[in-house]
């Protein structure tokens, strides 16, 4: 991503332009230099870049172009994605609102583009102009070894959201996001793996679909 | 339905709750016929299993008849089965290598933190064993929901009665998959420390493996008397010197292979409550944690340690210079069940493997706290209880 590509205005656009130097980053961590270390930067004691990054990978017994189609159609992310109520195609071409749920049922706007990608291999996402917290994410598919599937990598740069107001209804979205990505990235292997999201509960009342009917 | 619940150390009830429905497609739901307690079930009563809650329904044990199935389940109505403590998926990694134990997608991921720190990766759903292995709700009830339905249960032919194939739930493989990992070679000497019903089923596996002798060692008269049935020699070890005896028994070489079916019993899971009990329990005759020790000293140099008994926390002391002088080799793990059901079946109905030998006791459900409490304290007698759902009281 160029450091230099910014949009927005005020305050977001401010916020924004931070999300984006971090995203950068960790971009250009892939192809640095970087001694005798080859893990990934949001492993490192002390990251590179000014702005909280979380990463977390898993592996799914699923072919890559598989995984990659069912991630690219956007709607199918809140089926594992615990705390998105919803992702729309809304507003100006390429604009995606994700709705994050937040306590005492209200919830933020993400609003993101597509920075990059590449079929069957990579999806990049920033935000834009409008949202209520810069971030920027990233998710890779590669072959994983002999029979294994694919591996899976969720990487996300944010940035804590500028205004108390947002702040306030945005903590719960920020609230260890390392947890979140890891469970995110776990019911999203059972999805494909087993047909279903692992559930023990003993009746239909104490699901989670049903708990959030009754909100 | 009714259940037996959980509500506190040494507190076991059976309750009304509601009953369980199909949540997700490969789901059925078991009307249950005969269901056991396990000495594993003792953890929980004793209170020593963190993440269990009050009402939890408890069993891993169980075996019924197929009464309502999801859109994703192959079972029909009608159908009667025994159904393995282990959930597993069938589809990951682990599933298709037959480590079904180590299931990746059945413990929901919210509950797969805990055990995730305490061993690194998360651990599998079992049923009816805490909220660490998923918080299903388990068998010793009048009805059960079965996930994964297609890959875990077991149809039985109407010829074998429940008592024949109950135990096919959990302990018998797990005594088979014990002598399975010691590796058990035709001249073998083999010690089993433990005579409870997975060290007998362990006994009786390395006797149908082929091994040339099998020692038990225990001090329940009752439980040596039913290793001796089974072709064992025997040694109490209140009478004997148990690290002699085996010297003595296995020509001055040691033993090939030893078999820890102990395990943790009424020890702590919680590390540091594991750490103290182990510490207290320190220069008593029999130890359970120092069963393993005392069984990796047994061993002869480059021999093999199984440990089907159950362990949960951590254990100083260890003989860490005799496991690595010796050339050991250790295996450990819970049962892969679902790897081991259709052959053993067939080695129930040729009449190569004898599973009732061990029951002492069948009770209605409504009796299950009684049924917990003797378990405990009178082991002697008490060798395997089974409960029953529909019986009269
Ligand atoms: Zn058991
Ligand atoms: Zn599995």
């Amino acid at each position: 991503m160029d450091h230099k590509l910014r949009t927005g205005a005020g305050l977001s656009g401010i916020v924004l332009g931070a999300g984006a130097l971090a995203f950068g980053a960790f971009l250009s961590n892939r192809h640095r230099n970087r001694g005798q270390d080859n893990s990934p930067n949001y492993t490192k004691r002390q990251p590179e870049g000014d702005h909280a990054q979380v990463g977390r990978s898993v592996t799914i017994r699923k072919p890559r172009s598989e995984l990659f189609t069912y991630w690219r159609e956007f709607q199918n992310l809140p089926g594992f994605m615990e705390n998105v109520e919803a992702i729309d195609e809304s507003g100006a071409d390429g604009v995606f609102t994700w709705k994050i749920k937040a306590p005492a049922g209200r919830h933020v706007d993400v609003r993101t583009e597509i920075s990059s990608e590449k079929q069957g291999e990579h999806i990049a996402w920033r935000s834009v102009e409008g949202s209520d917290i810069a971030t920027c994410g990233e998710v890779r598919f590669k072959d994983a070894p002999g029979e294994r599937g694919t591996r899976v990598s969720l990487v996300m740069s944010y940035d804590p959201p500028a205004g108390a107001l947002v702040r306030a209804v945005a903590n719960i979205f920020l609230r260890e996001p390392q947890v979140q990505a890891r469970h995110d990235l776990k019911r999203l292997k059972m999805l494909m793996e087993t047909g279903e999201i692992a559930t023990s509960v003993r009746t239909r009342g104490e699901t989670r679909a049903a708990k959030q009917e009754t909100e | 339905m009714r259940a037996l619940t959980w509500h506190g150390t040494g507190d076991v009830r059976v309750d009304t709750v509601s009953d369980p429905e199909i949540i997700n497609s490969r789901d059925a739901i078991i009307k249950i016929t005969s269901t056991a307690i396990c000495g594993s079930d003792l953890h929980l009563y004793d209170g020593v299993i963190p993440g269990v809650k009050p009402g939890d329904v408890l069993g891993h044990e169980f075996m019924g008849e197929v009464v309502e199935t999801g859109l994703g389940s192959n079972l029909k109505k009608g159908q009667r089965v025994v159904v393995p403590f282990t959930i597993s998926c069938g589809g990951c990694f682990h599933c298709k290598q037959q480590q079904y134990s180590a299931c990746d997608n059945s413990n929901p991921v919210e509950k797969q933190d805990m055990s995730a720190t305490l061993y690194g990766q998360p651990m599998s759903a079992l049923f009816g064993y805490s909220h660490l292995t998923g918080g299903y709700s388990g068998g010793q009830a009048e009805y059960v929901r079965v996930p994964f339905s297609d890959v875990g249960p077991i149809v039985i032919p109407d010829h074998l009665d429940d008592d024949q194939v109950l135990f096919l739930s959990d302990i018998l493989p797990t005594g088979w998959m014990g002598a399975e990992n010691a590796d058990i070679q035709p001249d073998d000497t083999v010690a089993v420390w433990g005579c409870g019903p997975v060290g007998l089923f362990a006994i009786q596996s390395a006797i149908v493996m082929g091994a040339s002798k099998v020692i038990a060692i225990d001090h329940y008269p009752n439980r040596l008397a039913l290793a001796k049935q089974l072709g064992a020699q025997t040694i109490d070890f209140r009478e004997t010197d148990v690290r002699e005896a085996l010297m003595e028994m296995s020509g001055g070489i040691g033993v090939d292979a030893v078999i820890d079916a102990v395990g943790m019993e009424s020890h702590g899971f919680a590390i540091d409550n594991m750490i103290d009990v182990v510490k207290q329990k320190v220069g008593m005759g029999f130890d359970r944690a120092s069963a393993l020790k005392q069984a990796i000293l047994a061993v002869r140099f480059g021999g093999k340690v199984s440990i089907p008994g159950v362990y949960g926390g951590m254990s100083d002391k260890w003989p860490l210079g005799a496991m690595m002088e010796k050339g050991l080799q250790i295996r450990g793990g819970q049962t892969h069940v679902q790897k081991y059901t259709e052959d053993l079946l067939a080695k129930i109905e040729d009449g190569t493997l004898d599973t009732t030998f061990l029951i002492s006791h069948r009770l209605p459900l409504e009796q299950a706290a009684e049924g917990y409490k003797n378990f405990k304290e009178q082991q002697n007698e008490w060798t395997k209880v089974i409960l029953k759902p529909g019986m009269e009281n």
